[in-house]
């Protein structure tokens, strides 16, 4: 026990003496935390609206000036031909190009029918879908409203049929995409920071050459990767501390479930991460392998967590690899308990995948840790 | 000159000597290509929702029959009550919920309007925004088609068209991206900790005593990384044509070009980054730390840029990742010529002059 504490000590004095690495271990997480979750939604607004006006009559500006009040569009510019227009779009200046043909007030007098058309810049396809449905909204609307000014009463009797969708946004009314990220890129924080450490720091010893020395000491296996990694497990702590602070007092994100229950996960959670940085550790040779290993699976599990991009939409087979995300757990229990008040019972799965998920991995970093090189 | 050679010579055996991050280095953006292009989407897909209906009808039967055939909804069950409602959330079996009002298609053909209700779980607010947008677009069509017979006067049609990405899939929008990511992070990680590597293990004084001047130190450390990540570069547009269909509707050669400036643009990042750090760790973490969030999501690779408040949408503009996307953007799915990516690419040859100018004066010929 005795021996632990020792290394325990050289290991936390590492951590404080190395002053570049302070703030980077502390500060550059959280700033990130406050910064970035502002960034994360996929609410479309702001986009950019551009027409072209052949028409130029009373109900062609009457169109316009419906897209310019709704929120969701900002009308940037006005183009005398479409040739103008498709330019700005290739630009990227704007983003939907409106285009009223001639004869359009015409048209819907005389022929009691016309046509509009519209060009949306697609490479964000979801984008362009919803905005697409924005547009129809507002198109119909105004042909909505000019069918009641111009039908004489007694048409009126066949008027179209009209089903209202009303919309209801359940947990989460204002669709404050906060309260749903913040918790998720807290979970990306501890999870990175405590595995590049982790797994750096064996392979540091081997490459400087003071795993040797270790080694030659009557240090014991068990005790050697205890005293490595437990440093590393309070520290995953902290930072949880500090993040749930943060995203209570900055963002003001509701706290539903208990406190205890998330800690009570993490506690296993650190336990995968710290074990699979120790396997790399143990499988490497220099620090450069196992950071570019620990990257590699880094960046997957951060982009297959269901953080950024619904699981539900992935492939199936894609879906049976994030069965192997411990991202993944962690990122639907802080959710689930935080924002739904999940109990003890609702994570269970979670939980039962999580510790097995620790075995497995510190199983594999004990045996795979040999004394000898 | 001829010592200039060998110490690049000296570089490359270094890195074809450690075959394991060789591997990765290859390997690695193969398989990360390959898994995202396939499983980022953020298209609605089979979401598994409910229907309570209080009518049940001839008229909701028809919109239910539509919503499933539909290939983004799968109707997972029907509920009786409300309070059935809040369990089905709760368990998590659904994400939304249509609900019918009594006599809908009385209502419908008496007043020629009903409602119907469409509840979905906002934890994800991303999600149950999509979903709501998809549901009243297939109810739009549906209404559309119910309006056929009736005669209609004074009809606006919309014909939309989308551009570049007339299927909308998912992929043209995230393939630049990982590539861009992929390109940032491999070579500012490998040129960092390439350099601070020798200064841990005390062989950077060697090469400080040695003829050599320190920039040709430097010149000599990147110049195999271009190399390496040009190829990694080729196999990856490779990957984006044969296996995603990604278009590359301009010109390939400026695509080429682009990505030569935008790898040097990541290296003398990477530079930058190994004059700061003392120890392979630090540079380590600035480079995985620092860069990977911010260029993940700022860059406009998942998020569009345009919805994010305002201080951010400044911010961004100092991720070269952001250009480096637009440029592919454009080069690949537009098929625009430089005359319209100038100011993108003018940003990026900035950005590395920047980087450079930084780093040659942070640059210590001495050690401490």
């Amino acid at each position: 026990m005795k021996t632990i504490l020792f290394i325990v000590q050289k290991e936390f004095r590492q951590i404080f003496r190395n002053k570049g690495m302070l703030p980077i271990i502390f500060v550059l997480p959280i700033l990130q935390l406050v910064i970035l979750s502002n960034a994360a939604t996929f609410e479309i607004k702001n986009i950019k609206f551009s027409y072209v006006d052949h028409d130029k009559t009373s109900f062609s500006r009457a169109l316009i000036e419906k897209f310019d009040a709704s929120t969701y569009f900002n009308v940037v510019a006005e183009f005398p031909s479409k040739k103008e227009a498709n330019d700005a779009m290739a630009k990227g200046k704007v983003d939907v190009i409106l285009e009223i043909p001639r004869y359009f007030e015409r048209d819907l007098l005389k022929q009691k029918k016309t046509d509009i058309s519209v060009a949306i810049n697609a490479i964000d396809g979801a984008a362009a879908g919803v905005e697409n449905v924005y547009i129809n909204q507002i198109v119909q609307d105004f042909n909505k409203k000019a069918i009641v000014a111009l039908s004489s009463p007694s048409d009126m009797a066949n008027a179209p049929k009209d089903i209202v969708t009303i919309p209801s946004f359940w947990y989460n009314k204002t669709l404050n995409y906060k309260t749903f990220m913040v918790p998720g890129i807290l979970v990306l924080l501890v999870t990175m920071i405590t595995l590049f450490l982790s797994g750096m720091n064996i392979v540091r010893e081997k490459e400087i050459g003071t795993l040797e020395q270790m080694n030659v000491t009557p240090i014991k296996k068990y005790q050697f990767i205890i005293g490595k990694l437990f440093p590393f497990w309070i520290l995953g702590f902290v930072l949880l501390t500090v993040g749930l602070t943060i995203a209570k007092v900055i963002f003001d994100v509701p706290i539903i479930g208990s406190l205890g229950l998330i800690y009570f996960y993490t506690a296993f959670y650190l336990l995968v991460v710290l074990g699979m940085g120790l396997f790399i550790s143990n499988f490497t040779d220099t620090q450069q392998q196992a950071m570019f290993i620990s990257w590699f699976f880094v960046v997957i599990f951060i982009l297959m967590s269901g953080l950024f991009t619904p699981i539900e939409s992935m492939p199936i087979w894609a879906q049976y690899v994030t069965e192997f995300n411990p991202v993944k757990y962690f990122v639907q229990v802080t959710r689930m308990v935080m924002l739904k008040g999940a109990h003890f019972n609702d994570i269970l799965p979670q939980l039962t995948k999580t510790i097995i998920y620790a075995l497995i991995m510190n199983g594999l970093a004990v045996w795979s840790y040999q004394k000898t090189t | 000159m001829k010592r200039f050679i060998g110490f690049i010579k000296k570089e490359f055996y270094h890195i074809f000597r450690d075959k394991r991050s060789l591997f990765i280095l290859f390997g690695m953006p193969v398989a990360q290509i390959l898994l995202f292009g396939f499983a980022i989407t953020n298209e609605i897909n089979n979401v598994d929702i409910a229907i309570f209906d209080k009518s049940n009808d001839a008229t909701t039967q028809e919109i239910i029959q539509k919503i499933s055939a539909s290939k983004y909804f799968s109707i997972k069950q029907n509920i009786t009550n409300e309070a059935e409602i809040e369990t089905v959330f709760q368990k998590g079996n659904v994400l939304a919920v249509l609900v019918f009002e009594k006599d809908f298609k009385k209502n419908l053909t008496k007043d020629n309007t009903a409602k119907v209700h469409v509840i979905t779980d906002a934890t994800d607010p991303n999600t149950a925004n999509s979903i709501t947008n998809y549901i009243s677009a297939i109810i739009g069509s549906y209404q559309k088609e119910i309006n056929k017979n009736s005669t209609l006067e004074y009809q606006i049609d919309t014909k939309s068209r989308m551009v570049y990405n007339p299927e909308l899939k998912s992929v043209f929008m995230f393939v630049p991206g990982v590539m861009t990511i992929i390109l940032m992070l491999v070579s500012a990680m490998m040129t960092s900790i390439s350099i601070t590597r020798e200064k841990e293990l005390g062989t950077m004084e060697i090469l400080l005593v040695s003829p050599l001047k320190p920039f040709q130190v430097i010149i000599g450390k990147v110049i195999p990384y271009i190399f390496l990540s040009i190829i990694n570069a080729v196999v990856i547009v490779i990957l984006s044509i044969f296996i995603f269909k990604m278009p590359v509707q301009g010109s390939l050669f400026l695509l080429a070009l682009e990505s030569v400036l935008f790898i040097i643009t990541s290296l003398s990042l990477g530079i930058l980054i190994s004059t700061v750090s003392a120890t392979q760790q630090t540079a380590m973490m600035i480079s995985l730390m620092g860069l990977m969030l911010p260029t993940i999501l700022l860059s406009g690779f998942i998020f569009p840029i345009s919805s994010m408040p305002l201080p951010l949408q400044v911010i961004s503009n100092i991720i070269p990742a952001k250009w480096f996307i637009l440029i592919l953007k454009g080069i690949m799915l537009k098929g625009v010529g430089l005359a319209f990516i100038w100011k993108e690419t003018l940003i990026l040859i900035g950005m590395t002059l920047f980087f450079i100018a930084l780093s040659v004066k942070k640059y210590k010929i001495r050690l401490e």
